[in-house]
């Protein structure tokens, strides 16, 4: 029997990841069950529609435009093959045979029936998978780095420490009705690939002066109507109290948020209201008292523990570390979606799921079996989902790297154009979403036909896009170099402008340019924004660094100039 | 807006066990729009409104609300770029949804 | 119409509900935060219980010192959304080391009975249907718990440790 790559079937291979016990198990089975019971209580009227609502969107489920919504964990985006096989199954057996990763590095299904719900639930706990609390006003899906692990750039691998955050978080008692969601990364070196500082709460591992690791806390980051980035709450906390600093933080959102407004619950708006340095002194308030009562003390064992699950797979040594030759076409996809692994004769691949005219970070069924056979046959059955919504394979021979990429151009999984203009980052916007004002998905495809050429791709260089549908700004638009925002202008589509967002290390919120564009305007109004970088650009500058250096202005009259003449 | 208001309206609901979009036709529901009911004056328009919202306790659809729609030729369509969605399926994946003829049965 | 659950069964409401303006009755009395702040003496010397019933935004560190004189504090859900009371029974048992009666009342759910129990409620103001075996069945719905709370029950951490070490 063949695998979707020709090959003779692989042994499905589990790679270093959090493996559930039957502590673990046994506790996402009842979880189902209770939301099944939920469901049957729903269904027979015993919960009303208002009552149900926060029930079902702690289980992760939405009511969207056409149908339900499910959203289903991807822990620290990492996923092994068998449980890349099971989203293809549930994805052809339950929905219409596709999934969309999100800017949380979770997955989507978009027409999910309630009452086939508790079954997929159950499908998704036999392969140690979940959905709990993707939604709600509760601590959400944890986030981190999607090279932890595999780059040589990180003090260590922050995914212990995130499902150790995970496990304290789910279900916990005291925090399962805050204000708003709570959104929480953890990273671990400079760079910052999980948008830290657009966090709720996010946690960098560091080390302090005399060479101790442990852990700067920092608060308050968010998007949506009102932007902003966090604040520092504790440039060094120790590891066995990290459990203890958070609780404390999300003791004081709990119980110090507004509540009378929806807009203005967010853990942002308590500290922009009180100032970081009054919230720093109400969780330092909190975190001595939990120091004093110890029961949130973190072990180093436990710690240990935890981080033996995900220790580094037995690379192969003796390997060449020469990249090979395989053709242009390889060669400028190795330029940008190959990063550098921390063992020799390893790489860390990129599939970016941005092939120019395809819907961001959709994958069909037969494409997520075929990346499932890919893991076993050269990642060590591993996989990483981004932010920027795409996929990863964490460990790869770099001698096997031709072999990937004739795969990813069979499933047009191949572009090569990781952090390039055309990979761009869109939410499902109004195709899919209740929420929404605007398409956003149609908007991304245009932009990426326009720049599709790839010597012109090259030229402009790194180039973030990111379009939201809505102000809720799950396409991330505060943070793109280049962000779009959908607004609804009398029942019409248009399309705000924003410049110089970041969602990296230099984190900076992207300032509105001015009156939207139409649907029909907007993908111009991108190039002439573009035309005036490369016209004013100097000495290796970013687009981001540009805007920086030089402002709005320029931008702003070459965007409008055109309209103005129309 | 105002060119556009001809002063009609639909009523459109989820079917609660699979999410189905729903257009009001009578005293029930049909599942696509050219279906469904128009209201052409806004008392009628509110005493739809007002029976469904009795009918929430059946537990077999939610969220109901009224929409404006306009006739061109000879066709309803509705006013809304999202309502036109809802009632066709997303512009991106054209072999899905109502203007695929799937229902979610 | 209400009904009380304390401590797992049905229980008699012993105490009345004084409105801010209503004169106060015999007998143990629950009023609100404003109402015990404008007469603390005169409510203080009476013998005989004291409840008062916090509103979501109040902090029951306002109560101050006399925290322990109240035999019943009573945490308003004004809307089951809204989760302040979870913190505040826990600031209750923890810091304060309130041993007396924290009943739920207002809105809250079923499937919120577990957490409260969690966290230091010990009563619940339930509408009639809700059953002392709806209550049971809140309480195990999940057999195990990630993390600590003011219950004190051993956590899944706790769990394995034991296992490994038979």
């Amino acid at each position: 029997m063949l695998n979707t790559l020709n090959q003779p079937l692989a042994k499905p291979r589990q790679p270093n990841m959090y493996r559930y016990d039957e502590f673990d198990a046994q506790f996402v089975n009842e979880r189902v069950e209770q939301f099944a019971g939920q469901v049957a209580r729903r269904l027979s009227g015993e919960l009303t529609e208002d009552q149900f609502k926060p029930l079902r969107l702690m289980n992760g489920l939405y009511l969207q435009l056409h149908a339900y919504m499910l959203r289903i964990a991807v822990p620290y985006g990492t996923l092994s093959s068998r449980q890349m096989r099971k989203l293809a199954h549930l994805a052809r057996t339950y929905d219409k045979g596709f999934g969309h990763f999100t800017t949380r590095t979770n997955l989507q299904f978009h027409w999910a029936r309630l009452v086939d719900v508790p079954a997929m639930l159950r499908e998704l706990a036999s392969v140690e998978m979940h959905c709990i609390q993707t939604s709600g006003n509760c601590v959400r899906n944890v986030t981190a780095d999607q090279f932890a692990g595999a780059t040589d750039e990180e003090i260590e691998d922050p995914r212990p420490l995130c499902e150790i955050i995970r496990q304290w978080s789910s279900l916990h008692p005291e925090f399962v009705f805050l204000a708003r969601k709570f959104k929480i990364a953890v990273g671990a070196c400079e760079q910052d690939r999980a948008a830290m500082q657009w966090h709720d709460m996010a946690v960098q591992v560091v080390k302090n002066a005399e060479g101790r690791i442990g852990y700067l806390v920092m608060a308050g980051g968010g998007m949506g109507r009102t932007p902003y980035v966090a604040h520092v709450m504790n440039e060094f906390v120790e590891r066995e109290d990290i459990l203890a600093y958070l609780e404390a933080v999300l003791r004081v959102y709990n119980q110090d948020s507004r509540r009378d407004n929806i807009h203005k619950q967010r853990i942002k708006i308590l500290i922009n209201t009180i100032g970081p340095e009054e919230m720093r002194r109400r969780v330092a308030r909190e975190f001595d008292e939990l120091k004093r009562m110890g029961t949130l003390q973190l072990p180093k064992e436990e710690l240990d523990r935890i981080a033996a699950y995900f220790k580094a797979p037995d690379f192969e040594t003796g390997l060449s570390d020469e990249m090979p030759d395989a053709g242009p076409d390889f060669a400028n996809w190795v330029k940008t979606n190959i990063h550098k692994h921390k063992a020799p004769g390893y790489a860390i691949a990129t599939i970016t799921l941005k092939t120019p005219g395809q819907i961001p970070g959709d994958a069909s069924a037969a494409q997520m079996d075929a990346i499932a056979d890919l893991m076993d046959q050269y990642s060590l059955g591993e996989v990483r989902v981004s932010h920027e919504q795409n996929l990863i394979l964490p460990h790869v021979r770099k001698k096997d790297l031709p072999a990937i990429y004739a795969k990813l151009k069979e499933l047009d999984f191949a572009s090569p154009n990781a952090g390039l203009i055309t990979d761009i980052i869109a939410c499902p916007g109004l195709d899919y979403c209740d929420l929404a004002n605007a398409r956003s998905i149609p908007i991304a495809q245009k932009i990426a036909k326009r720049f599709e050429d790839l010597d012109r791709q090259h030229q402009i260089g790194e180039l973030k896009i990111k379009i939201s549908g809505c102000i809720n700004a799950c396409g991330h638009h505060h943070a793109g170099h280049i962000g779009i925002l959908g607004v609804d202008k009398k029942g019409v589509e248009f399309y705000q402008l924003l410049l110089g967002g970041s969602g990296a290390e230099d984190s900076s919120i992207g300032t509105i340019m001015g009156p939207g564009f139409g649907e029909h305007e907007i993908a111009d109004a991108v190039e002439r924004v573009v035309n005036v970088y490369l016209a004013e650009r100097k000495d290796g500058e970013r687009f981001l660094d540009t805007y920086r250096r030089i402002g709005m202005e320029k931008f702003k009259a070459a965007a409008y100039q055109e309209a103005a003449a129309a | 807006m105002a060119h556009h208001n001809q002063g009609l309206q639909m009523l459109t609901a989820n079917r609660l066990r699979d999410g189905d979009v729903l257009y009001r036709k009578g005293d029930g529901w049909a599942l696509f729009l050219a279906d469904g009911e128009v209201y052409r004056d806004q008392a009628s328009a509110d005493a739809a409104l007002a029976a469904a919202t009795t009918e929430l306790v059946r537990n077999e659809f939610v969220a109901p609300y009224l929409f404006e729609v306009r006739e061109v030729d000879g066709k309803i369509v509705p006013v809304k770029e999202r309502e036109i969605i809802r009632a066709a399926g997303p512009t991106v994946h054209r072999h899905t949804g109502k203007q695929a003829g799937q229902v979610h049965a | 119409m209400t009904k009380l659950i304390k401590s797992g069964a049905y229980a008699q409401d012993v105490y009345a509900r004084v409105a801010d303006d209503a004169p106060l009755p015999e007998g143990p009395v629950l009023v609100s935060l404003a109402r015990f702040q404008k007469e603390r003496d005169t409510l203080l010397a009476r013998n005989t219980a004291v409840g008062i019933k916090l509103q979501a935004s109040e902090n029951p560190e306002l109560l101050g010192a006399d925290v322990n004189h109240f035999a019943l504090i009573a945490l308003e859900f004004p809307k089951f959304r809204d989760g302040r009371a979870f913190s505040w029974a826990r600031m209750l048992r923890t810091r304060l080391g309130y041993t007396g009666e924290i009943r739920a009342v207002g809105d809250f759910l079923y499937d919120q009975v577990n957490y409260q129990h969690r966290v230091g409620f010990d009563a619940w103001e339930v509408p009639d249907h809700f059953t002392i075996e709806m209550f049971n069945r809140a309480l195990t719905e999940m057999t195990n718990v990630y993390q600590p709370s003011t219950d004190g029950r051993i956590t899944i951490r706790q769990l394995r440790a034991a296992a490994r070490k038979s």
